[in-house]
C-alpha cells in the first residue's frame, strides 16, 4: 500500500514535470516578448498550435512518401520551427509594430483579434475535428521496465526542454544578440542611441519565442496524440499563467512557473478531481495575480510618475 | 503656530539608491515655499512621497488642516487608517498590537485620501485627462467634494441637479481665475503647453486644498506666461489662503515668488532660508555650479 | 502611384504570404483517415489577395504620416456624421421617426423568424452597451464579460425550472418555513419564479458577482486585468460544465418558461412581446448610459481611463470607481442573460465561451469605445450580418478577429468616435 502511494506520487510528479516543461517552453515566448515590448502576445498560443499543425502536415506527407521515422521527426520539427517563427515574425509586423506608440489597450485588443483570426484560419483551412497525431518519438527499449512511471516521450520532453532552456539562457547571457536584447528590454530609447537596432531585436525575440513554442507544440502533440485548432488557446492561457507565476519578464521565472503549474495541475487532478484540471490552472493564475502580481521571481516595479 | 506640513526625517530608497536622505521640511500657513536643487536631486520623489504615491522608507509626513488636528499621512509604519476588518477593536488594543503586526492592522493613506484631506498637486510631466474637455478636467477635481452616486446620476433628481450646477459654476469660476474660461469646451489635449500647465493648477484648486504642490509649473513657458503664472500664484495665496510649495528650475521665478527656499542635492537638504540667504550660500552655489551653470 | 518599386514590394509580400500559408492553406491532411488533399488553387488566392492588400496597407501608412505632418487640422472630422445630424433638425427627427416606425412595424411585417433574429441582435446591443461602460468609459479590459451573462441566464433558468440543488434547497426551505410559521411559503419560493421578479434579481446577483470578482483583481494593471477576467470567465464556464448538481452540466437546462405578459401565449405568439420588451430594455440602457456619461461617476470613469495616477491624485478613489464600473457592466450582462434564457428556452455552458466575450468586445471596438451610437451600430452589424449573409457565417469569427486588429491599427476610435459632452449652463453665463 505504502509502495503504491509512492509510485502514484512519483507518477504524478513526473507527469507534472512533463507538462510543466511544455508550459515553460511556451511561457518563455510570453516572457521574452513581454520583457522587450511589454505586450502580452495573446497570439502566442496560436503560434504553438500552428507549429503542431505544420508538424502534422509535414509528417503526414512524408509518411506517405515513405520516409524513415527519424527523418520525419527531424524534418517535421524543423519545418514547424521555421513556420512558427515566420508566423511570429509576421504577426509582430502586422499587429504590433504599428501600435508601438498607441495606448496600452490597443495592442492587447489587436493581439486578441490576431489570436481569434489565426484560430479560425486554421479551422477553415484545415478542420474543426481533432486530428490524430502519430507519435514521432521512438520507444526506448531500456525504459520498458519503468514504463508505468515514465515513458519515452515524457523523458524526451523533459530532456529536450531542459536543453533548449539552457541554450536560451546561454544565448541571452553571453551572446552579442542576447546582450542587445537585455539592453532593449531595459531601456528601448537608450538601446537605440547606443546603436542597437531595436526593430531587429524585437523581430528576433518573436522568432526565438515562436521557435520555442513550435518545439513545445510538436512535443505535446506527439505526447497527447491529437490536435485541433483550439489547443493553442488553453495552452497559451496556461503558459501565460506560468509566465506570470514565475514573474513575467524573467526567463528562470518562466521555467519555474511552468513547473509549478505543471505540478499543481498534476497533483490537483491526481488527488482532488480530474474534472477541474483547467480550473486549478486558472485559479492559480487568479490567486498569484491577486497576492503577488510580480510573480515568484519577479521584482515589483512601481510606475513612473 | 503649528506647521501645516511637517516632514520629519523622510528617506526613500529605490533598491540600493537613496533618492531622499532624511529630509526635514516645514511649511506654515500662508507661505510660498520653493524646493530647488539640481536635476535628479529627488524633488519629484519628495512630492510623490508626501502625496502618497510612494511609500517612504523611513520618516514621517504630517499635515495640519487649518480647521482640524494634525494628522500623520505617510509613515514608515503606517498608523492612520486601520484596516476595516479590525476597526471594531479598541484603540489601546490596536496600539499594543501595532508593534507586532503593523502591515496587517494598518495601511497608509492612499493618494486620493491625502487629496481629500487638503493637499493637491500638479505634475511635472503634465497629466491631464487628454480626451476630456477643459471644464470636465476641472470638474474631476470636484469629485471628492461632491457625492452623487449611480442612483442620483440615473434619476437626476433636484439634489443631483443642484450639485451638478454648483460644480459647473465653481469650476467655471476657477477657469476664469486661471484665464482658461474661453477654452472650457476644448479638449485638454488641444491646449497649448502653457494653458495645459494652468489647467493642471485649476484642476488641483478644484479639490479645495489648503496646500498646493506645484511641480515645475513654469517649465516650457515663455516669459509672458511665466509672469502671468507669478500673478496667478499670488492670487491663489492671497484670495484663497492656500499655501504653496513649488519645485522650480527657473531661478528668477523662485527668487521673486518664494518666501523661503529649501535646497536639496543628492536627496539631502543642504540649505534653507530666504531667497537672499540662499543666493549667497556657498554650499548652494557649489551644488549648482558643479552641475548646471545656467540655472544658477 | 504604381511605380516599379511598389510593385516589387507587393510582389515580395505576396511571395512571403504564399510561403507562409503554404502548408496550412494548400495541404489538408486528415490523419484519422490517412488522406491528403492538395489545394493548389489556394496559392493563387493568397498571392493575389496579399498583393492587392499590401498596396492598401502601405498607402494607409503613407497617408497617416502625411496627416501627422499636416497637423490635426480637421480634428472634428471624425464626428462629421453626428455634426450633420445635430445641425439639421429635420434630418435628425426624420431619421429618428423612420427608426421608430421601423422598430414598431418590424415584428408585424417580417414575422416571428426575423423577429427572433432581431431579438438576438438587440441582446447584443445591450451587451455591447454594458461592456462599453467597463471598456469604453472606464478603460478596464474585461475579457470575462460572458461570465456575468452566464450568471444571469442560469439565475433565471434555475429559479424558473427549480432544478438542481438550488431548486431542491428552495423546496426544503419552504418546508422548513412551513414548520416554523405554519403558513406555506411553497407558493412563493418553491414554484417557478416569475420572469418579472428574476429580471431585477439577476441584475443584482450579476452585479454582486461583479463586485466579488472585481474586488481582488481591480488593483491589477490593464493587461493583467484582462487575463484574470478571462481566467474567471473560463472558471465559471468550467464550473457550470462540471457541477452537475447545480447546473445540470453540459446538457444544460431546458424548458425555461417565457414571461407571462398578462395573457397566456404559446412560444410563437410571445415573440413580438419579447421583442418589444427587448426594445424597451435597449431604450432603458441607452437612457441610463447617457445619464451616467454626464454624471459625476461617469466623469470619474473617464478620468480613470485617461490617467489612473492623475485620477487618484485628484481625489478619486480608484478602487471604488473601478468597482462601480465593473458591477454596472456585470448587471447589464446579467439582464441580457435572463433575456437569452427567455428567448431560447434552453441554455447550456457551450453558449458562454470566451468567443462570446470576444464577439461582444469586437462590437465595442468596432462601434467605437465610449460611443453609444457607435456600439449600437456595431452590434447590429456584427450580429445581423452573419444571419443574412449565410456564406459569411463560416467566416464570422475570422472576420471578427481581423476587425479587431484592423480597427486598432486604422481607426482605434471606432466607426463613430465618442463626442464629448459640453455643459450648457456655461453658454448662458458667457452672455
Amino acid at each position: 500500500m505504502e509502495h503504491e502511494n509512492i509510485k502514484y506520487f512519483l507518477e504524478l510528479f513526473l507527469s507534472g514535470l512533463t507538462k510543466g516543461s511544455i508550459y515553460a517552453l511556451i511561457a518563455l515566448g510570453y516572457t521574452m516578448v513581454y520583457g522587450i515590448i511589454e505586450i502580452i502576445n495573446f497570439a502566442h498560443g496560436e503560434i504553438y498550435m500552428i507549429g503542431a499543425f505544420t508538424a502534422l502536415i509535414v509528417s503526414s506527407v512524408l509518411t506517405m512518401f515513405g520516409f524513415p521515422m527519424i527523418a520525419i521527426l527531424i524534418l517535421a520539427t524543423g519545418t514547424a520551427i521555421i513556420y512558427s517563427s515566420a508566423y511570429g515574425y509576421t504577426i509582430e509586423k502586422i499587429a504590433y509594430k504599428p501600435l508601438r506608440q498607441a495606448p496600452r489597450l490597443s495592442p492587447l485588443i489587436s493581439a486578441i483579434g490576431m489570436s481569434i483570426f489565426l484560430q479560425n484560419y486554421v479551422l477553415l483551412a484545415q478542420t474543426e475535428n481533432f486530428m490524430k497525431f502519430n507519435s514521432l518519438i521512438p520507444e526506448f527499449e531500456w525504459l520498458k521496465p519503468y514504463k508505468e512511471i515514465i515513458g519515452t516521450e515524457e523523458l524526451i520532453i523533459i530532456i529536450i526542454s531542459a536543453i533548449v532552456m539552457i541554450a536560451l539562457t546561454l544565448i541571452v547571457k553571453y551572446t552579442r544578440l542576447g546582450k542587445a536584447m537585455r539592453a532593449t528590454a531595459q531601456d528601448r530609447m537608450m538601446a537605440r542611441l547606443v546603436g542597437v537596432s531595436v526593430n531587429k531585436i524585437i523581430s528576433f525575440t518573436f522568432i526565438i519565442g515562436s521557435a520555442l513554442a513550435a518545439i513545445g507544440g510538436v512535443l505535446i502533440a506527439s505526447y497527447i496524440g491529437q490536435i485541433n485548432y483550439y489547443i493553442g488557446f488553453i495552452a497559451g492561457l496556461k503558459a501565460f499563467t506560468a509566465a506570470v507565476l514565475g514573474g513575467i519578464g524573467s526567463i528562470p521565472g518562466a521555467v519555474l512557473g511552468g513547473l509549478v503549474l505543471g505540478w499543481t495541475e498534476s497533483f490537483g487532478t491526481g488527488y482532488i478531481s480530474s474534472d477541474y484540471e483547467d480550473v486549478f490552472a486558472f485559479s492559480l493564475l487568479v490567486l498569484i495575480l491577486i497576492f503577488r502580481p510580480e510573480g515568484i521571481l519577479g521584482r515589483s516595479t512601481s510606475q513612473k510618475v | 503656530m503649528k506647521p501645516i506640513l511637517d516632514v520629519k526625517n523622510l528617506t526613500k530608497d529605490f533598491g540600493g539608491l537613496r533618492a531622499i536622505d532624511s529630509l526635514d521640511i516645514k511649511i506654515f500657513r500662508g507661505e510660498i515655499v520653493a524646493l530647488i536643487g539640481p536635476n535628479g536631486a529627488g524633488k519629484t520623489t519628495f512630492f510623490n512621497c508626501i502625496t502618497g504615491i510612494y511609500k517612504p522608507t523611513n520618516g514621517e509626513v504630517a499635515i495640519t488642516h487649518p480647521k482640524r488636528d494634525t494628522e500623520i499621512i505617510n509613515d514608515l509604519v503606517p498608523n492612520v487608517v486601520v484596516n476595516p476588518l479590525f476597526r471594531f477593536l479598541p484603540e489601546s488594543v490596536l496600539k499594543s498590537l501595532k508593534k507586532y503586526f503593523p502591515q496587517l492592522l494598518f495601511r497608509s493613506l492612499k493618494p486620493n485620501e491625502i487629496t481629500e484631506r487638503g493637499m493637491a498637486r500638479t505634475f511635472q510631466n503634465i497629466r491631464l485627462f487628454k480626451n476630456m474637455t477643459v471644464l470636465e478636467n476641472v470638474m474631476i477635481g470636484r469629485h471628492c467634494r461632491t457625492n452623487a452616486g449611480i442612483p442620483g446620476a440615473v434619476i437626476r433628481g433636484p439634489g443631483t441637479r443642484k450639485e451638478e450646477k454648483e460644480v459647473i459654476e465653481e469650476c467655471y469660476r476657477l477657469l476664469k481665475k486661471t484665464g482658461l474660461d474661453h477654452l472650457s469646451d476644448e479638449l485638454a489635449k488641444n491646449l497649448p503647453y502653457g494653458d495645459q500647465r494652468r489647467l493642471e493648477i485649476a484642476r488641483a484648486l478644484a479639490t479645495e486644498p489648503f496646500l498646493l504642490l506645484l511641480d515645475e509649473p513654469a517649465a516650457g513657458m515663455n516669459p509672458q506666461e511665466t509672469k502671468d503664472l507669478v500673478d496667478l500664484i499670488y492670487k491663489i495665496r492671497d484670495e484663497d489662503q492656500i499655501s504653496i510649495l513649488l519645485i522650480e528650475h527657473d531661478m528668477k521665478l523662485v527668487m521673486e515668488l518664494s518666501e523661503r527656499i529649501y535646497v536639496v542635492d543628492y536627496g539631502k537638504g543642504i540649505a534653507t532660508g530666504t531667497p537672499e540667504e540662499i543666493r549667497d550660500n556657498p554650499v548652494v552655489i557649489k551644488a549648482y555650479l558643479g552641475e548646471d551653470i545656467e540655472d544658477a | 502611384m504604381l511605380t516599379f518599386e511598389e510593385i516589387k514590394k507587393s510582389f515580395l509580400v505576396s511571395l512571403w504570404f504564399i510561403f507562409l500559408t503554404f502548408p496550412i492553406m494548400v495541404i489538408r491532411v486528415n490523419s484519422n483517415e490517412n488522406t491528403i488533399d492538395w489545394r493548389w488553387e489556394n496559392i493563387a488566392i493568397v498571392g493575389i489577395a496579399s498583393f492587392v492588400l499590401s498596396f492598401f496597407w502601405r498607402d494607409f501608412f503613407r497617408r497617416k504620416k502625411l496627416g501627422q505632418k499636416k497637423l490635426s487640422k480637421d480634428k472634428q472630422k471624425s464626428s462629421a456624421l453626428i455634426e450633420l445630424l445635430n445641425s439639421k433638425k429635420e434630418i435628425k427627427y426624420g431619421l429618428l421617426g423612420a427608426i421608430i416606425t421601423f422598430a414598431i412595424a418590424y415584428p408585424f411585417v417580417l414575422g416571428p423568424y426575423q423577429t427572433n433574429i432581431m431579438i438576438s441582435a438587440l441582446i447584443f446591443v445591450v451587451l455591447g452597451l454594458g461592456l462599453n461602460i467597463v471598456v469604453g468609459l472606464a478603460g478596464l479590459l474585461d475579457l470575462g464579460y460572458v461570465a456575468f451573462y452566464a450568471v444571469g441566464a442560469y439565475t433565471y433558468a434555475i429559479l424558473n425550472t427549480q432544478s438542481g440543488i438550488i431548486g431542491h434547497g428552495l423546496l426544503q426551505l419552504s418546508l422548513y418555513l412551513n414548520d416554523l410559521f405554519g403558513t406555506t411559503f411553497f407558493e412563493i419560493i418553491a414554484q417557478p419564479w416569475s420572469f418579472w421578479i428574476v429580471l431585477p434579481l439577476a441584475m443584482l446577483i450579476a452585479g454582486i458577482c461583479g463586485l466579488i470578482l472585481g474586488f481582488p483583481v481591480l488593483r491589477l494593471r490593464g493587461d493583467y486585468l484582462a487575463i484574470v477576467t478571462l481566467g474567471f470567465g473560463e472558471i465559471i464556464r468550467l464550473v457550470l460544465e462540471n457541477w452537475n448538481e447545480l447546473s445540470n452540466g453540459p446538457s444544460g437546462i431546458a424548458k425555461i418558461a417565457k414571461p407571462n405578459f398578462g395573457v397566456s401565449l404559446n412560444s410563437i405568439e410571445s415573440i413580438p412581446f419579447i421583442y418589444f420588451l427587448m426594445i424597451f430594455l435597449v431604450l432603458f440602457t441607452i437612457f441610463v448610459v447617457n445619464r451616467l456619461q454626464i454624471s459625476r461617476i461617469g466623469r470619474a470613469w473617464m478620468a480613470l481611463r485617461e490617467d489612473e495616477i492623475a485620477c487618484q491624485a485628484m481625489g478619486i478613489d480608484t478602487t471604488k470607481t473601478k468597482l462601480t464600473a465593473f458591477a454596472m457592466g456585470a448587471s447589464w450582462a446579467g439582464m441580457c442573460g435572463v433575456m437569452i434564457a427567455v428567448k431560447t428556452s434552453f441554455i447550456n455552458p457551450a453558449s458562454f465561451t470566451f468567443m462570446e466575450s470576444a464577439i461582444i468586445l469586437s462590437i465595442v471596438v468596432l462601434g467605437g469605445m465610449g460611443s453609444v451610437i457607435g456600439v449600437i451600430i456595431g452590434a447590429l452589424i456584427l450580429s445581423l450580418l452573419p444571419e443574412y449573409l449565410r456564406a459569411f457565417d463560416d467566416y464570422r469569427m475570422l472576420v471578427f478577429g481581423a476587425t479587431m486588429v484592423i480597427m486598432m491599427i486604422f481607426r482605434p476610435q471606432g466607426i463613430i468616435s465618442n463626442v464629448r459632452s459640453t455643459y450648457k449652463i456655461i453658454r448662458k453665463q458667457k452672455i
